[in-house]
Order: C-alpha cells, then sequence, then structure tokens
C-alpha cells in the first residue's frame, strides 16, 4: 500500500476530481452536440464510470499500451488525448486523433500508446495479448492495460485471452467495467455466474472484485497490481462495479431499467461519492468545485470551436492508409 | 539446383526467416512439441526453442489476435492456422482488426503480420477440411493474399510477406506439401504483387494460382499435342490482383479459361471473369470457361471428392471445347 499512501494528499484528490468532471462535463457536451448533428453515427457516454479511467490510469506509465471499448471517450482524456482531438475525431475532422477516420468508437493516439477504440465487444483483448507478449518478448518492463464490460465476458475471445495472458505469465491488466448492462441486458440474464472476477479467478488469475465508484479504491487497487505485474507476477484483474448513468447509446429508451435505480446509483457516483467526502472534511468546498466545473467549460468550449475550424479530409485521401503503401486495383 | 518438396521449401522459408530476424517468431496449434499438422515446422522447437516456437491452444481467435497485437507492438509474427477451415474462428480478428487498424487510426497502427494456412481438397479429409477460401480474404480491403504454386515461391515468398508492412495470408495446398521439384537457390523470384507468366503460349491463356498450377502447366502440354498453344498465367497474389496481367495476357491469346478450386458463385473465378468483361471484352473471341469445384460441401468417398475439384482431364476439355468453337467460328 506504500505507493497507494504516498498518492493520497490533498492536491492528488482535487485532481483526481478535476479529472473526472472534465470527462463528465465532456461527455454532457457530447450530448449536445449530438443532438446538434455535429457528432454523428454511434455514441456512448462513460457518465457514472469515470472513476474506473481516471483511477487505472494514476499506475500506468507512459510506456504502457491501452486498449478500450467503443465507449472511451474518459479513458483517452485521463489518457491525455486533447479535448481538441476528441472533438475533432468525432466531428470527422481530419485533427481528430484517428484523422476523422473512426469517430467515437475508434479513438486512437499511437504517440500515447492509446490503441482504441475497438467496437467489437471482446475484440481487443486478444490484441492485449499480443501486445503483452510483443514486450515480454523485447524485455521491456511495460504493462497492458485493457478495459471492457461485462459484457465482453460472454464472449469466447475473453475466455481465450484469460487462458493465454496466464498461460504465458504475461504483463496484462484486465479492467473489467461492470456496469450491470450488456446494452440491455441485465447481468442476470446473460451470466450463469455473475460473480465475473471468479472466471478469471478460475485460470489462476489474481482478480478481485471492487467499487468502481470509489475513485480512490480503483487508484489504490491498480497500484498493487501493476507493481505486482511488473514484479513478473502475471496478469491481474480487476472487475470494477460501476453503473452507467446514460443509455447504452444515444438511440436507448431505457425500458430494461427503471428510473430509481438510476437514482439510486446516482447517489454513489464517482464525483458526488469524492466531492461529498472531499467537502465533509473541509479539504474542498462548494466554490472551488464549481471553479473546477467552470474551468472544464472553458476548456470545452475552446476544443469544440477549435475542433469545428478543422479540415475535412479530401476525397482523394479516401485510399490512404488502406495499405502502408497504396495498392492499386485498377 | 536441388531437389526440395514443397513442405521442405515452406520450412526452408521459415527457418530462413527466424534466423535473420530476432522479431519473427512462429505460433500455432501444435507446430512446436508435435511438428506441425503437416510437419511443416517439425524440428524448429528443438533448432530455435520455446520463446520463438510457440504451441497455442485450440483458441484461433485468441492466437490469431495476439499475433495482431504483437506485430502492433514490434514483432513480425508468423501465425499458422492448422486449416483454412479454422480460420472461420478467428474471422473477427483478420477482418475487424488486422484490416481495418491501419486505416481506422489514419496510419498510425500497423499490422505486419504473416499468416500461414493449409487448405485445398485431395486428401479425403471431407467437409470441414478441404476447402479453398482464399477468395474470402481477397474479397477485403487491408489484407493481401498470396497463394504460392511453384517451389520457388514456397521458398521465397515468406520473405517478402515478412517485409511487407500489412498483414499477408499465404496459403499452402495440402497436395503440394509432398510435391518434390528441382529449385535453383540462386534465382530470384518475382515480386510478391505481380502475376507471372508460367508458360507463355498464343492460342488461349489458363488462369490459376497455388495447388491449380501445375495441373494447368499438364493441361498446356496435353494441349500441345493437340496443336495448340497455351499460356498459363499464375495469380500469385489474389490480392492486390494483378489484373493487368490477365488483360495482357487476353490480347495476346483472345481466350480466357479459369481454374479454381473453389466454388464457381461468388469467388475469384467469378472477380477475373468480371474483369474481362470490364477491361477486355473486345479482345475476347470466346466466351469465358470456368473450371471450378463443384457446389457442394467436400464429400468423403475419393471417387467424389475428385468429381468435385478441376482435374486436368476437366481442363484439357474445357480448353478444346473453346479452341474447337473458335474454329467452327472461323471456318
Amino acid at each position: 500500500m506504500a505507493n497507494h499512501k504516498t498518492h493520497i494528499t490533498r492536491e492528488h484528490l482535487h485532481y483526481l476530481l478535476t479529472e473526472m468532471i472534465r470527462i463528465r462535463r465532456f461527455e454532457e457536451a457530447c450530448v449536445g452536440l449530438y443532438n446538434e448533428q455535429k457528432i454523428r453515427g454511434f455514441l456512448h457516454l462513460y457518465n457514472g464510470e469515470e472513476a474506473i479511467s481516471v483511477g487505472v490510469m494514476q499506475a500506468l506509465t507512459e510506456q504502457d499500451s491501452i486498449l478500450a471499448t467503443y465507449r472511451e471517450h474518459g479513458h483517452a482524456l485521463a489518457r491525455g488525448l486533447s479535448m481538441t482531438s476528441l472533438f475533432a475525431e468525432m466531428f470527422a475532422k481530419m485533427e481528430g486523433c484517428s484523422g476523422g477516420r473512426g469517430g467515437s468508437m475508434h479513438l486512437f493516439d499511437k504517440q500515447k500508446r492509446f490503441y482504441g477504440g475497438n467496437a467489437i465487444v471482446a475484440g481487443a483483448l486478444p490484441l492485449a495479448v499480443g501486445l503483452a507478449l510483443a514486450d515480454k518478448q523485447q524485455n521491456r518492463n511495460n504493462v497492458t492495460c485493457c478495459f471492457f464490460g461485462e459484457g465482453a465476458v460472454a464472449e469466447g475471445e475473453f475466455h481465450e485471452s484469460m487462458n493465454l495472458a496466464k498461460l504465458w505469465q504475461l504483463p496484462i491488466l484486465f479492467v473489467c467495467e461492470n456496469n450491470l448492462y450488456a446494452m440491455g441486458t441485465a447481468l442476470a440474464i446473460e451470466e450463469s455466474n455473475q460473480q465475473i472476477f471468479t472466471k478469471a479467478a478460475s485460470y489462476g488469475i489474481a482478480a478481485q472484485q471492487l467499487d468502481g465508484m470509489n475513485v480512490v479504491d480503483v487508484e489504490a487497487a491498480s497500484h498493487l497490481a501493476c507493481q505486482a505485474i511488473r514484479n513478473g507476477a502475471g496478469p491481474q484483474f480487476l472487475e470494477c462495479r460501476t453503473y452507467r448513468f446514460r443509455g447504452h447509446s444515444m438511440f436507448d429508451s431505457q425500458q430494461y431499467r427503471d428510473k430509481d435505480e438510476i437514482k439510486s446509483w446516482q447517489k454513489k457516483g464517482p464525483i458526488v461519492q469524492l466531492g461529498h467526502w472531499l467537502q465533509d472534511n473541509h479539504q474542498i468546498d462548494a466554490a472551488q468545485i464549481e471553479q473546477i466545473e467552470r474551468e472544464a467549460d472553458k476548456e470545452i468550449e475552446a476544443a469544440v470551436n477549435a475542433a469545428l475550424a478543422g479540415r475535412d479530409e479530401p476525397v482523394g485521401d479516401l485510399f490512404k492508409h488502406v495499405y502502408a503503401q497504396e495498392v492499386n486495383h485498377d | 539446383m536441388t531437389e526440395l518438396s514443397y513442405r521442405e521449401a515452406f520450412k526452408a522459408g521459415i527457418v530462413e526467416a527466424l534466423e535473420s530476424d530476432p522479431r519473427v517468431f512462429i505460433m500455432g496449434e501444435d507446430i512446436g512439441d508435435y511438428g506441425g499438422c503437416y510437419a511443416v515446422t517439425k524440428g524448429l522447437l528443438e533448432k530455435f526453442g520455446k520463446a520463438r516456437i510457440i504451441d497455442t491452444p485450440l483458441a484461433e481467435s485468441g492466437f490469431v489476435g495476439a499475433g495482431i497485437g504483437a506485430a502492433m507492438g514490434g514483432m513480425r509474427p508468423i501465425v499458422e492456422i492448422m486449416t483454412v477451415n479454422f480460420s472461420l474462428l478467428a474471422l473477427d480478428q483478420i477482418i475487424n482488426n488486422a484490416a481495418t487498424l491501419r486505416h481506422m487510426s489514419n496510419g498510425q497502427v500497423g499490422v505486419p503480420l504473416v499468416i500461414r494456412m493449409a487448405c485445398g481438397a485431395g486428401k479425403q479429409l471431407a467437409a470441414q477440411h478441404s476447402h479453398s477460401f482464399e477468395g474470402f480474404f481477397a474479397h477485403v480491403p487491408g489484407l493481401k493474399v498470396l497463394y504460392p504454386g511453384t517451389i520457388a515461391d514456397a521458398r521465397q515468398m515468406l520473405k517478402q510477406a515478412l517485409d511487407d508492412p500489412d498483414p499477408t495470408i499465404i496459403f499452402e495446398h495440402v497436395m503440394l506439401y509432398n510435391r518434390v521439384e528441382e529449385y535453383d537457390e540462386h534465382q530470384a523470384i518475382e515480386e510478391m504483387h505481380k502475376a507471372v507468366v508460367r508458360r507463355a503460349g498464343r492460342d488461349l491463356s489458363i488462369f490459376t494460382w497455388g495447388g491449380n498450377l501445375y495441373k494447368a502447366m499438364e493441361t498446356a502440354e496435353q494441349l500441345k499435342k493437340h496443336g495448340h498453344d497455351a499460356e498459363v498465367v499464375d495469380l500469385r497474389c489474389l490480392r492486390p490482383l494483378d489484373r493487368n496481367a490477365i488483360i495482357e495476357s487476353v490480347k495476346r491469346t483472345h481466350k480466357a479459361l479459369i481454374v479454381d478450386e473453389s466454388w464457381k458463385s461468388v469467388g475469384m473465378s467469378a472477380e477475373i471473369s468480371a474483369t474481362l468483361a470490364e477491361e477486355a471484352l473486345y479482345y475476347l473471341d470466346a466466351p469465358i470457361r470456368r473450371v471450378c469445384g463443384q457446389e457442394v460441401p467436400f464429400p468423403y468417398p475419393e471417387h467424389l471428392e475428385m468429381a468435385c475439384i478441376p482435374q486436368v482431364d476437366d481442363i484439357v476439355q474445357a480448353a478444346l471445347e473453346m479452341l474447337g468453337a473458335n474454329e467452327t467460328a472461323k471456318g
């Protein structure tokens, strides 16, 4: 726990709160931009789950690799991708982090070792196995961190990846964001065993379940897990229990859950939880929180304006990057 | 010149790759202790060790995805899939990840991966081990699809595929493994994206690749006895397809016969025919003919399996009909 304690300063807690608020306000801005049809395609928001990406990211170094899902705005922001590059991506502009090629579900930044943005459920898990294998074979003491939802656990690729990761003792941090619904299907309807972390444990992987609404808990567990991985203990698995406050995507009328359930989870949301704790312990006051929110909104406004000024990719570039060198099909 | 089996040629290519580049490793089912289902990797585990010759569990999606990830991470993996039929379990990784990552990430993430797989009929392996799915893969932008049909290509194409920055699939026809041919180690092969005229001729073009190339060459010999001079074009790279070579050959011969072991409908033979219809229709003196696999799941009995796939006699007959029809028309 040494690592964890050293980080628990007031400044650090303020930083965690600020990061979570940035993500929350960013996602709320996306709602408006989607309604204005500036963002198109599918849009999956991270409201309610911010503590997980923010907490885990504190344990990763610049050399570590990250893979995420189609609900990955929070991970990208927590990793340090700029708001402008994200908005530009969602506005399909060349200045986007993926050149506008991917949109909301496919955020990439190789410099930051952020390997997407994968819209196939469980599709990134085998890639994480491979990235970690490459690190191991090249004697690099890095961690590959792979985020996925509990819906991925029903896929064969989840089980194949668990087996390979442990079999080859690979340096992977698996982070399951268990928000209780795979799109609109509740955990009890899709899993024979709803204790997700036990599935990883059955492969011999060190696995635990934790409160994904508590950013300090997530950060502490991530530090310990990454420390173990870097010491050669092999893959580690965190099941973070959480809840998504908004629908699966912008097309979700949420018939599958009732409003009281959403409200009860909102009361223990990651931002109110940390905000209240800091206020109760006189580590922050309401005015300071409002100030953080205003700063986030200013950052968002500037980023949206910068992104809107971005360029559309010329149609002539369509075939660029299908292959490293353009291939003639005529 | 040395005598070499295709199995030995494929293996020598792998050994050369492992010896010349520390980033290269190979993984797949039963490639280590067992020595490979078709014995291509026999002895490599002893020579190169467990870190570079990796036996995988039966998890095609998992280990193909791991190959993609390792390629993203700076390695040059060779993934062996025991048979093309098992690759269907890994289509998600091959199509949704390997083929898309470069374009979707705006060129940031490349996948320099080689996937080798055995395929094709002729060993009475029935309806789940005998197929030719190169057309499926050749359909997908982002992939490259190679199908060596000569001993030199079998020996040397792997190096070109590993040097290529994009995901490349190499098919190995199971009926070629035991075939022995003369190999000239000093003769370099043509660049992998190019079709190659294996036998020049004036009367008819036969287009084929991989495991059916030798049948086309035998056909040409038989046609010679009938006084016809057939050209054989080896389409050794099915994506990107060397359409120019197809068109140029037809400009010379004015007749096109396509030999494709896979099903006729919606496959490579249809693609080649469409290319000729679009680009070379007025050079054609006779309707295009196709000798393809019969449209059934592969049967187990030997005589039925043989009836399913192109045989030299079928190709010769089709060619003679085309040549005869033309002579009649002339007359």
